[in-house]
């Protein structure tokens, strides 16, 4: 009962840091990412709030739950209200399943520094981002706004278009690690970083993550200038801000899965492990912005054409190559 | 009766009663989400069954591709609302023979092999086990399916081909 009761602390102990950890760091990306962005465009960016601007985050968070909370006339108001949860729930619970850091021990015992390590981790990963195609979807159909609706159809067919190359990319890092628990994935690293063996799957797997997260240059169902703001132009207050929310925890996610499977983990010399994950997903985080600052929105041709006629083939490609060598 | 039996029938009832609605909804979006709990429902079964794979294979293809296909279609094709009326007896005659003779095979699978005494031991396996389990043994049924697959994708890449003649370029 004892060795139950602790194991049930730890747990709470880790789920609690880690949500933590997500909602303070999805904060403070907000404002690295104003302020770098700024900094690529010639500007200042937020600087009033604080010393360098640090309370931002704590302005714009109050601001957004003090906010009135509008529903449209005509709108599916159960979805309406419940779409932005969607996102966001399934953003976080991503992280249930991603090792931050090596076994530590704790009075004799062994704690894994994993929420749970389960033996399909990477599927589960996939099952929530593709289940959090539905926050947008539905959002974007419940406001009962034309915008919104083309906001969320382009959402709908974009998430599912880079999913397949999202998936086939990993496909070469699973048979590389013979496992699907990440856990596994970054132990099979200890050697090298995959990143180094699998550079074609690093690229494919950044550039769909990167749409299917959402950003510039893959930001067409939010398109500022065609669709207002696509699929969370009804939203207000708190609800719009879960879809904000949703869009920053998704980019850690996101930089947190890319030091998973190429940029080995944990693991790096001299710091402790999760400082060395942290600085990984950071790195892949301020990559992401810099991107957003330097490229043009697609067209949507342009955008089923690189992942339907570019990304799939040549993760296809990777995978039959990668099985031939492994064979030899 | 075991937490687990509780669970069984919590998710069982879930199940039945979401699809019972999800085929009477009259929004059809509603009844994509409905389905959605559905298909969730049942990868909860196949993980309380001990089968994590098959739970995550069915969220991720059922509930997570398939289902946004179908809302994807029913949002780009505003469809209004559906007339209330029967269906003709043409289309009536199949569907309730079909439901009979499915009942019937259910009926006659139950009573000859109940399979209680055959626990799922290839779905309980790690997903390395069931992938050795599937392409070794049935890798012959596995082309053949990916093969059926195959002529799908060609016949629905040639149906929804524009004509050459008039129509614009893009698609």
């Amino acid at each position: 009962m004892l060795t139950w009761s602790l194991g049930f602390l730890i747990l709470m102990v880790k789920l609690g840091a880690v949500l933590l950890f997500l909602l303070l760091a999805a904060a403070y990306l907000v404002w690295l990412e104003r302020k770098f962005l700024a900094r690529l465009q010639v500007r200042y960016g937020p600087n009033r709030a604080g010393k360098y601007g640090l309370l931002q985050p704590i302005a714009d968070m109050i601001k957004m739950l003090t906010k009135e909370d509008t529903i449209p006339e005509g709108a599916d108001r159960v979805i309406f209200l419940l779409a932005p949860a969607v996102v966001t729930v399934t953003a976080l619970l991503m992280f249930a399943v991603i090792p931050f850091g090596g076994d530590l021990s704790f009075l004799g015992k062994r704690i894994p520094m994993v929420i749970a390590d389960l033996n399909i981790g990477l599927l589960f990963v996939f099952a929530l981002s593709s289940l959090g195609v539905y926050g947008i979807a539905l959002g974007g159909w419940a406001s009962n706004s034309k915008y919104s609706l083309l906001g969320g159809i382009r959402g709908a067919a974009q998430m599912i278009s880079y999913e397949l190359s999202l998936g086939l990319s990993l496909v070469p890092v699973v048979m590389l690690a013979g496992s699907f628990s990440l856990v596994d994935i970054v132990r099979a690293q200890e050697a090298y970083p995959f990143i180094l063996v699998q550079p074609l799957a690093f690229v494919i797997f950044v550039i769909s993550a990167m749409a299917e997260s959402k950003r510039i240059p893959f930001d067409l169902p939010e398109a500022e200038n065609e669709l207002g703001a696509g699929y969370h132009t009804e939203y207000s207050g708190i609800r719009f801000g879960l879809f904000f929310l949703g869009e920053y925890v998704n980019m850690q996610v996101l930089g947190a899965l890319v030091a998973v499977l190429f940029l080995g983990g944990w693991s790096g010399p001299f710091l402790s492990g999760p400082a060395w994950f942290c600085i990984k997903i950071l790195v892949v985080a301020l990559v992401m912005i810099w991107i957003r600052g330097t490229l043009p929105r697609l067209r949507y041709d342009q955008l089923m054409a690189l992942g339907w006629k570019v990304l799939i083939p040549l993760a296809l490609v990777n995978i039959v190559v990668t099985g031939a060598v492994i064979l030899i | 009766m075991t937490l687990y039996t509780c669970l069984f029938y919590v998710l069982a009832v879930a199940i039945v009663t979401t699809t019972g609605i999800a085929i009477t909804q009259r929004n059809l979006v509603h009844a994509v989400i409905y389905l959605v709990f559905s298909f969730f429902g049942s990868a909860l079964l196949f993980y309380l069954l001990g089968a994590p794979l098959l739970a995550a294979l069915e969220v991720i293809v059922y509930a997570g591709a398939i289902m946004v296909l179908f809302l994807f279609i029913i949002m780009m094709v505003k469809m209004e609302s559906i007339e209330e009326r029967m269906p003709p007896l043409g289309q009536w005659l199949p569907a309730v023979l079909c439901g009979i003779l499915y009942l019937a095979l259910g009926a006659v699978v139950v009573y000859t092999a109940p399979g209680s005494e055959f626990p799922l031991q290839t779905a309980m396996a790690t997903p390395v086990e069931l992938g050795k389990y599937l392409f070794q043994r049935h890798w012959l049924s596995i082309e053949i399916v990916s093969l059926l697959l195959l002529v799908a994708i060609i016949g629905a890449l040639h149906l929804g081909k524009r004509k050459e003649t008039g129509g614009t370029e893009e698609p």
